[in-house]
């Protein structure tokens, strides 16, 4: 028994060194997700940021059909991975707007220039406001908004190709 | 030769990247300026030291230097120049984040061995010590 005792410390600083070692190897689940999902989207109205789409505003997304907002910004390498993915969820008939984040207007004519432009509206949060308002935690990120205006699903990263029908599916369910 | 060749595309592919990564518009107003009050600026600066950076994940947002963390500053500097309680700002993020967001853990189920961890480490220190004076005292 007092040799067992002995033992006891050396074998709690391996069961430490062990946990450390572990979380260092497999570092824990960095994704975090909105907490308002399933809350209405806070109040905001964001100004253009390019002179051929209107600013967005909460009160566009409530207008009872369900939309797609997509938190981009053009300085932002995933989001022009996911753009030909955008270009299908609009050819397949779900509308999309836009919150452009810390971006200037030359930047974002020239990404919709060079990457496409599936967006109806696009909102200028020059300082994250809104981004942060909605729970988002980078970019690019896409909310699925009902027609009241609750949001109803979020997708952290890149759309990639596979990703396109659960957002479909997502939207369909919010109608 | 050939290695210092590779050496110096791999240099210009990482900095061209990295420049692209990041934004052209100018940082939000509070992101680097400190509030006029400086007692207002002590509180700020305390509530963003206990605010986690959601980008770069192991920071507060006072020690980041990411973009999203700037415009979280400024946010907190507004907010508390406005007249806002710390705690109801750090609730406000919450509230969006999770307590995830915050490095001040609160007291609910999941972090009670958190909180009574010390209670019961003191409670097992003083049982031991009473232990070893009581031998000395035989």
């Amino acid at each position: 028994m007092r040799k067992v005792l002995l033992f006891l410390p050396l074998a709690l600083f391996a069961a430490v060194v062990l946990a450390f070692a572990f979380r260092l190897y497999a570092p824990g689940d960095a994704i975090i997700r909105s907490r308002m999902v399933g809350k209405p989207m806070p109040d905001f109205a964001l100004k253009p940021i390019v002179p051929n789409h209107p600013g967005l505003a909460a009160a566009d997304l409530r207008r009872g059909a369900p939309r797609l907002v997509n938190v981009f910004g053009s300085w932002c390498i995933p989001c022009r991975v996911e753009a030909p993915q955008l270009e299908a969820l609009k050819a397949r008939g779900l509308p999309i707007d836009a919150i452009a984040i810390r971006d200037t207007s030359a930047d974002v004519a020239g990404f919709l220039r060079d990457h496409g432009d599936p967006f109806q509206r696009i909102g200028d949060d020059p300082t994250s406001r809104v981004q942060i308002a909605i729970g988002s935690s980078g970019v690019p990120e896409t909310f699925v908004v009902d027609g009241k205006g609750i949001i109803r699903h979020q997708h952290i990263g890149e759309i990639r190709p596979e990703d396109v029908d659960g957002i479909v599916a997502a939207w369909e369910a919010a109608r | 030769m050939k290695s210092a060749r590779l050496l110096a595309v791999a240099l210009a592919a990482a900095t061209a990247s990295s420049s692209h990564a990041q934004s052209n518009a100018p940082a939000a107003p509070y992101a680097y300026a400190q509030l006029p009050d400086p007692r207002q600026e002590a509180e700020a600066k305390a509530l963003m030291e206990t605010l986690r950076c959601l980008v770069c994940q192991g920071q507060s947002i006072a020690d980041s230097d990411a973009d999203m963390a700037g415009d979280m500053r400024s946010l907190v500097r507004e907010r508390i120049a406005a007249g806002e309680r710390p705690e109801a700002i750090r609730a406000w993020l919450v509230e969006r984040y999770g307590s995830w967001v915050s490095y001040k853990p609160p007291v609910e189920p999941v972090t009670w061995p958190l909180w009574a961890a010390p209670a019961v480490l003191l409670a097992l220190g003083l049982w031991l010590a009473r232990g070893r004076f009581r031998r000395k005292a035989r």
